[in-house]
C-alpha cells in the first residue's frame, strides 16, 4: 500500500505531541516570563497584541516585535526555535498570501525589477501584514511558551470568561492527547499490516473508517469520563481552584505592561 | 480558513466576536439543558475528537491530499449546538496552543466555521436527508453535500470579510492596513482552492464517515434524523427494495430525457445566446431589445461575436440534427447524445483519475 497519507497523518499528530512536550517543558524554565503571574501576563500580553493589531504605525508594531524578542531571550526562549515554530511558518504562510500585494496593490512606482513594478503603497501593505502577523504570533508565543496551559485557563477566569467554559477548554486539552495517542495507535497497526497497492478509492474508504471509529471511541470515552467524574461527585457544578498570589514584582510587571499598552495605543493612533 | 492576527482590523474581530457571543450563549444553554453533567465530558471529547480530525491527511480523487475540519460529521452526529461549542473549542485551542489562526480573530474564525458551517451543515443535510431510512445511501449523499456546501460557505464569508478590509480600513498614503486584497480577489482566490479541494476533504471525510456508521454504529445517526423511517427487520432500509438505489435515478432521467422535446414549447431565445444572424433579422432584433430592458442595439452585429462565433460549429446545432426533419425527436436524440457524452467523459476521468493516483 501506498502509505504517505499514513505517513504524513502520522507525522502530523506526532508533531503535535511534540509542540505541547515543548511548551511543557520551556513554561517549566527559569526564564523572566515564567516567574510573572498568569494574570498579569496574559492581561499585558494580550494588550500588546492588541497595540499589535490597532496599531497604524509600522514603527510601533517594529518597537513591540523588538521588545517581544526581548522578552523571548530573558525567558529563555531560544531564537531558533521561535525562527522554526513561529517566524518560518508566519512568513511562508503569509508571505505567500500577501506577495502579490506588492504589485496588485495601486499606487505610485516604488521599485522597478526586470519591469514589473512594485507600488508604494502595495510594499507599504505587505509590510504591515507580515509585520503584524509575525509579531502577534511572537506575543502568542510568549505566553504558551512561557506558562502552564492549566495556569492560562485558571488566568482565564479571572477576567470572567464562564467557568463552563474554562472546564471545557481544560478537559478538552487532556483528551487532545488521549485522542492523539488513540488516533496514531490505530494508524500504526494499521500500517504494520499493510501490505501491496490499495487502490485510491479503498484508501479513501480507511481513512472514512478511521475516522469513523475514532469517532465512536471518542463517544464511548465521554461516557466512561461522565461516569468517572459522576462517582466523584459532579452534579454539574462547575468549580476551579484558584492559587493565585500575586507579589510586589507581578505588580511592577503590570503597571510596565499598563504604561506600554497605553503607549502604544497612543503612538500608534 | 484560520483568519490569522493582522488580517483583520479591530472593529471586524469586535463585530465577529460579538456577533458568535449569542450563538455560544444559545448553545450552553440548550446543552446544559439537555444534557446537564453529561454536557462537560461530551463537548471536551469532541473538541479533542475535531481537532484530530483536522490533522488527517486525506487522499483525494486526482492523486493529491487535503484537510477536512470535521465540521459535517460533528453536527450530524451531536446536532449543530453541541457541534458548534465543540469546533469552537477546538478553534480556540489551535488558535492559542498551535498557533493556528490567531487570538484577535477566533471570534471570526468561530463565526465562520463553527458556527456558520454548523447550521448550514444541519440545515442542508435535514433538507438533503428528509426522512429517509438511517441506512438510506441518501444520507451518504447528504453527509457529502452538507460538508461540501457548508465548508465552501465558511470560505466565502471568510474571503467577504477579508475583502471588505481594504475598503473601510487604510494609512493616510491610501495603503491598506490589513488584509490587502479587495473582494475581487478574495473570494475566487478562497473559493477555487475549497470547491476543489477543501471542499472536496470535507465531502469525503462526511460521507464516508455517514456511511462508515451506517454498517457500524447506526445508532450515532439517530439524532439529526427525528422522523427516519424505521429499517425493516431483514436489515433493509424501509423503502427500498432490492436493486432499486440508483436504477431510479436512471429511470428518472430517462423520463427527462423522453420530455426534453417540451423545451422547444418555449418561444425565443434565450438571453445572451444571440448569433450574428439575429441581429441582422428586425424581428430578432426586437426580442433582443424587449429582453434587454429597451436598450438601444448596434446596427450590426459586433466585430467579436462575428469573428469568433464561426470559429467552431456544433454537430447538432441549435439542438437539431441535420439529418432528422422532426425537430421533437433531434432534441430528444441532442439530450440522449449528450447525455452518453457526459457518461463517458466523467467515467474516463474516473478511470484516467484513479490509475494516476494509483
Amino acid at each position: 500500500m501506498r502509505a504517505a497519507f499514513i505517513e504524513r497523518t502520522l507525522a502530523s499528530l506526532l508533531a503535535a505531541s511534540e509542540h505541547s512536550a515543548e511548551a511543557d517543558r520551556l513554561a517549566s524554565a527559569g526564564g523572566v516570563l515564567q516567574k510573572v503571574d498568569a494574570r498579569v501576563k496574559l492581561a499585558g500580553l494580550f494588550g500588546l497584541l492588541m497595540v499589535v493589531v490597532a496599531s497604524h504605525k509600522l514603527r510601533v508594531i517594529g518597537c513591540v516585535f523588538v521588545l517581544s524578542l526581548a522578552l523571548a531571550w530573558w525567558s529563555q526562549l531560544r531564537m531558533k526555535r521561535l525562527a522554526k515554530w513561529v517566524w518560518m511558518p508566519v512568513l511562508f504562510f503569509t508571505g505567500a498570501i500577501a506577495f502579490p500585494a506588492l504589485f496588485v496593490t495601486s499606487g505610485q512606482a516604488a521599485i522597478k525589477i526586470l519591469g514589473i513594478v512594485v507600488t508604494d503603497r502595495g510594499l507599504r501593505s505587505t509590510t504591515f501584514l507580515i509585520s503584524r502577523a509575525e509579531t502577534a504570533a511572537t506575543l502568542s508565543a510568549l505566553l504558551v511558551f512561557t506558562t502552564p496551559w492549566p495556569w492560562v485557563l485558571k488566568a482565564l477566569r479571572t477576567f470572567q470568561c464562564p467557568v463552563v467554559a474554562v472546564a471545557i477548554l481544560g478537559m478538552t486539552y487532556r483528551y487532545i492527547f488521549v485522542m492523539l495517542r488513540i488516533a496514531s495507535e490505530m494508524l500504526e497497526s494499521r500500517r504494520s499490516r499493510a501490505v501491496g497497492v490499495l487502490p485510491p478509492a479503498e484508501r479513501r474508504r480507511l481513512m472514512a473508517s478511521t475516522v469513523g471509529v475514532l469517532l465512536s471511541k471518542s463517544i464511548q470515552l465521554s461516557g466512561d469520563v461522565h461516569l468517572a467524574m459522576r462517582a466523584r461527585g459532579f452534579r454539574g457544578e462547575t468549580y476551579l481552584l484558584h492559587e493565585f498570589r500575586a507579589n510586589v514584582a507581578d505588580r511592577y510587571w503590570l503597571a510596565g505592561f499598563a504604561v506600554l499598552v497605553a503607549g502604544g495605543f497612543w503612538w500608534g493612533r | 480558513m484560520h483568519i490569522p492576527d493582522g488580517y483583520l482590523s479591530p472593529a471586524s474581530c469586535t463585530a465577529l466576536y460579538a456577533g458568535s457571543a449569542p450563538f455560544w450563549y444559545v448553545a450552553l444553554r440548550r446543552m446544559k439543558r439537555a444534557m446537564n453533567t453529561q454536557m462537560i465530558p461530551l463537548v471536551s471529547v469532541f473538541s479533542a475528537f475535531s481537532f484530530i480530525v483536522m490533522m488527517f491527511n486525506l487522499p483525494l480523487p486526482g492523486g493529491t491530499t487535503g484537510h477536512a475540519t470535521g465540521l459535517g460529521i460533528a453536527t450530524i452526529v451531536l446536532g449543530p449546538w453541541a457541534a458548534m461549542l465543540a469546533i469552537s473549542v477546538a478553534l480556540i485551542i489551535q488558535a492559542v496552543f498551535f498557533g493556528d489562526g490567531g487570538i484577535t480573530t477566533i471570534g471570526a474564525n468561530c463565526f465562520n466555521m463553527a458556527i456558520l458551517g454548523s447550521l448550514a451543515a444541519y440545515a442542508i443535510y435535514r433538507m438533503i436527508s428528509g426522512r429517509a431510512p438511517l441506512t438510506s445511501p441518501r444520507r451518504v449523499v447528504a453527509g457529502a453535500l452538507a460538508g461540501y456546501i457548508s465548508i465552501n460557505l465558511s470560505a466565502l464569508i471568510t474571503a467577504v470579510e477579508l475583502g471588505i478590509q481594504p475598503l473601510y480600513y487604510h494609512d493616510s498614503t491610501g495603503a491598506p492596513l490589513y488584509a490587502p486584497y479587495p473582494l475581487h480577489i478574495t473570494i475566487p482566490a478562497m473559493l477555487i482552492g475549497h470547491l476543489t479541494v477543501v471542499g472536496v476533504a470535507e465531502m469525503v471525510i462526511t460521507g464516508g464517515v455517514v456511511a462508515y456508521l451506517q454498517r457500524a454504529e447506526p445508532s450515532l445517526l439517530r439524532l439529526t434524523a427525528p422522523g427516519a423511517r424505521v429499517d425493516r427487520p431483514d436489515g433493509k432500509p424501509a423503502g427500498t427494495h432490492g436493486t432499486h438505489g440508483t436504477r431510479r435515478l436512471w429511470v428518472a432521467l430517462a423520463i427527462l430525457m423522453i420530455l426534453t422535446p417540451l423545451g422547444i414549447i418555449a418561444a425565443g431565445k434565450a438571453w445572451g445566446e444571440w448569433s450574428p444572424d439575429d441581429f441582422s433579422n428586425q424581428q430578432t432584433r426586437g426580442q433582443i431589445a424587449a429582453a434587454s430592458g429597451n436598450q438601444p442595439l448596434p446596427a450590426e452585429a459586433p466585430t467579436g461575436l462575428r469573428h469568433f462565433g464561426s470559429v467552431w460549429t456544433a454537430p447538432m446545432p441549435g439542438y437539431a440534427p441535420r439529418f432528422l426533419k422532426s425537430a421533437g425527436f433531434g432534441y430528444m436524440l441532442s439530450a440522449a447524445a449528450g447525455t452518453g457524452v457526459i457518461i463517458l467523459v466523467i467515467l474516463l476521468a474516473g478511470w484516467i483519475f484513479e490509475r494516476r493516483a494509483a
